[in-house]
């Protein structure tokens, strides 16, 4: 499997596991604690603070460090969430057809016509933010993304003569939908699996950005922005480190996701 | 030789392919080919699909479809040879000096655009004739080509005309710039036997009026025998036998043009009804849902247990929704099914494990049949599992069993279906369907999508197989080759109700009904002549014109 692992993908594999291995051991590699005020304020990179400090002298390594564990965890969950409901729902809707795909879909045009930032805002104002609420609230909010994309999906795959062959075997939804259909669905879910994911990092840093998401003093690349917004008058980059960390992840996680879309449709026989 | 417009020397055409789990690499399609072809000729090219013959058909334009390339030989045209001239030279020969006709007029046209304004587009395109002059010489050719209201069906859109007769407008097409040659690239195939023989003599009318050399590529050599001069039989990219009609047709040296020439082999012995049938259609009458229109008017036949109920008919004649109501995928409006002594219920939802099982479909399209993602293993071993609970050493054996019954064996259980041949994979939705141990199986054109030799081994299969299992068969064809040789009794299929229905020596002897007589004397022959003289003798308009 991997053997004629094409370059572009290498490099995503090696900068998307360089992230999430710095998320997960974090305390480990981090040179200094996450709160812990340790130099002047803004002070310029140097031996001891790589990236200098920031806006109240802690070390901007190790806060990105922290910070690329809370986003990346909680972007990672919110995708899970959001893909398991999401296709799990459209598949459901494509195979029942009728009314249910009818309700279904308009709740969910419901919901996608009011911009999901705006709702989330709205629903964060009247609930607390912790990790596990924004975990939900951003999973299921995208989720309607995912069930759109699942559904049109699945509508062409269920009208398959194998669909309708296991279904005149009396074969029980649960296998239609996971035996029939997701394996055939599988290589666009992929596809959109990596740009969701990063539209999560996105979400959750605009929601800590505007003050609303991961709440201080838990770092996140949001609010490290947040924070640091300031020492760009000043001529000083703090703010833009999140920016490029956030960059380099999206563009190496979509390396991968290329990668791993056209293993799936060479598999002979596989859809486009 | 200074009539010789194409000549072919040493064709190679090769392609890249891509497997999986190796590095791409390319393969030869077509190994070396050489013929020539006289001004006003025909040679038709036949063989298997894979046979090159479309590749070796569009390498006479100096074209390679999906990344095939010409990697050697000479194709000269008019005296120079287009595979070293530049692109600029080719495009002014293609659709002038030589044009296409395809399978599928109905992919082929735009449906947003006129008929008349794509029929003479290439001609206006390349200036051999002002717009004016052009639509008058389609008109002329629609008259020619037998379509009817010559003079205003170019104002027409694709969709309102019927598929044959869109088939010989796109002959118009191609022959409107006044070409020298025209490719014909299986032109009746997806036609209707009826509507076939309309085409296939208005396109031999029109190339002998208007004397263009044409190639015409069949997989049908009965076809082929009605229109061409000279016959090249192909296979795996290799010439097998080049020669003139009357030679290859009557006296094939090769064994495997013998084979092509003399397919159709199976010896059935009819059997007489059992008292007690394992399907009764009783007064049958379905729509479609959101139509006011019904496809089936009170139809009413039985199938009696080991035996084979062969339903023909044309496409539209309702033949494949009869299968849908038995199914109970279409409920129907009226009328009832009953099955090995039940009553079934009309809708799918109604119907137990048991009805289900004892009822099994085997589809035309293996491709779409099989779940690309599941290996051949699942795919039997799923039915085995479901009905029966068999799990593990009980269920393996089972499946070994099932795959040496359909002759491919242990080998093929961890093949995905692409790893599979056409035939394979019908084989293995047969052995799908033998898992439940059916009591019926709705056979729906089983074998129309695949090349004549496999169809037969397919066709030999089935009729061994219902000798062990005793399992009957509903086996809709419009073939009636195929009908011959497998069915008991016979369900002749029109306009929605039954036309003639009775045992195969009933339903094939005369006196014939108009339909059924239309019907069978429609089947290609392979003799020269069978074209003319089954117009001559025809009593009734076909459908499709």
């Amino acid at each position: 499997m991997m053997k004629n692992i094409p370059l572009s993908a290498l490099i995503g594999l090696v900068i998307t596991a360089t992230y999430f291995i710095a998320a997960a051991l974090a305390p480990v590699i981090a040179p200094y604690g996450m709160a812990e005020v340790v130099g002047d304020v803004w002070e310029p990179s140097s031996a001891e603070h790589l990236l200098g400090t920031d806006q109240i002298g802690r070390d901007l390594l190790s806060r990105m460090i922290y910070g690329g564990r809370t986003t990346i965890w909680i972007a990672t969950l919110a995708t899970i969430l959001s893909f398991a409901t999401g296709s799990t729902l459209g598949f459901f809707a494509a195979v029942m057809g009728g009314w249910v795909d009818m309700a279904l879909s308009r709740l969910v045009d419901l919901f996608m016509s009011i911009p999901s930032l705006i709702l989330a805002l709205v629903i964060l104002s009247s609930i607390e933010a912790t990790v596990v609420t924004l975990i939900v609230l951003m999973g299921l909010l995208d989720s309607t993304r995912v069930y759109r994309l699942a559904r049109a999906v699945a509508v062409d795959i269920s009208v398959m003569d194998y669909v309708e062959a296991a279904r005149l075997r009396g074969e029980k939804l649960k296998w239609i939908i996971f035996r029939e259909i997701l394996p055939n669905a599988l290589s666009p879910l992929v596809a959109e699996l990596g740009l969701r994911f990063i539209f999560m990092v996105l979400f959750i840093s605009t929601l800590s950005f505007l003050g609303v998401g991961v709440q201080p003093p838990l770092a996140d690349w949001g609010g490290i922005v947040k924070e640091n917004k300031e020492g760009i008058n000043f001529g000083i980059g703090a703010a833009l480190y999140p920016a490029v960390a956030i960059a380099t992840l999206a563009i190496s996680v979509n390396l991968v996701a290329d990668w791993v879309l056209n293993r799936t449709t060479s598999l002979k026989g596989g859809r486009g | 030789m200074s009539d010789t417009l194409l000549k072919v020397r040493g064709l190679k055409i090769g392609a890249t392919v891509y497997p999986p789990g190796e590095k791409p690499h390319d393969i030869d399609i077509v190994h070396g080919v050489d013929f020539d072809l006289e001004r006003g000729k025909v040679l038709g090219l036949i063989g298997e699909s894979g046979a090159g013959k479309s590749t070796i058909g569009l390498a006479s334009m100096a074209y390679g479809r999906g990344g095939v390339k010409i990697t050697g030989g000479e194709v000269w045209v008019n005296g120079r040879d287009i595979l070293k001239t530049g692109i600029k030279d080719i495009r002014k020969l293609r659709g002038a000096e030589v044009t296409y006709v395809s399978q599928s007029a109905a992919a082929s046209f735009n449906p947003a655009k006129k008929i008349m304004d794509q029929v003479i587009e290439a001609a206006v395109e390349q200036k051999k004739f002002s717009r004016k002059d052009a639509e008058q010489r389609a008109r002329t050719l629609f008259a020619k080509l037998g379509l009817p209201d010559p003079d205003n069906i170019g104002e027409r859109y694709p969709h309102q005309v019927s598929g044959g007769q869109l088939q010989r407008c796109m002959t118009a097409l191609a022959l409107c710039p006044e070409p020298d040659l025209v490719v014909f690239d299986e032109p009746t195939t997806a036609l209707d036997v009826t509507t076939q023989i309309d085409v296939l003599m208005a396109i031999k009318e029109a190339i002998a009026d208007t004397g263009v050399a044409a190639l015409y590529i069949t997989h049908d050599l009965a076809v082929v025998a009605q229109v061409s001069d000279d016959i090249m039989v192909l296979r795996m990219g290799n010439t097998i036998e080049y020669g003139d009609t009357d030679q290859i047709i009557n006296r094939p040296q090769d064994e495997y043009t013998q084979a092509l020439v003399s397919v159709r082999s199976i010896e059935h012995e009819e059997k007489a009804p059992t008292p007690e049938p394992v399907l009764s259609v009783k007064n049958i009458t379905a729509r479609y849902k959101g139509t006011n229109f019904d496809v089936l008017h009170n139809v009413n036949v039985d199938l009696h247990p080991g035996q084979t109920l062969a339903v023909v008919g044309e496409s539209g004649s309702g033949k494949s929704t009869l299968a849908r109501v038995i199914t109970g995928l279409l409920p129907p409006r009226d009328g009832q099914i009953d099955f090995a002594g039940r009553t079934l219920s009309n809708d799918l939802a109604g119907r137990s494990l048991e009805d289900l099982r004892e009822l099994q479909m085997i589809y035309q399209m293996a491709d779409t049949a099989m779940n690309p993602r599941q290996t051949v293993g699942t795919i039997i071993g799923r039915p085995l599992e479901f009905y029966f609970g068999l799990r593990g050493e009980e269920k393996r054996k089972r499946l070994i069993d099932l795959l040496d019954e359909i002759e491919l064996g242990e080998k093929f259980m961890d093949r995905y279906p692409a790893e599979l041949s056409g035939g394979q994979k019908q084989r293995v939705c047969i052995a799908r369907s033998l898992a439940a141990k059916p009591k019926m199986i709705i056979c729906d054109e089983v074998t129309s999508a695949l090349d004549p030799l496999v169809a037969d081994g397919i066709l030999k299969l089935l009729l061994d197989l219902q000798k062990i299992e005793n399992v009957a068969y509903l086996f809709i064809t419009h073939d009636l080759a195929t009908v011959r040789a497998i069915s008991d009794s016979i369900a002749v299929m029109y306009q929605g109700r039954v036309a003639r229905y009775g045992s195969k020596s009933e339903v094939l002897s005369p006196p014939f009904d108009d339909y059924t007589d239309l019907l069978l004397s429609s089947v290609p022959e392979m003799r020269l002549g069978w074209l003319e003289e089954v117009v001559a003798n025809r009593k009734m308009e076909s459908a499709g014109n």
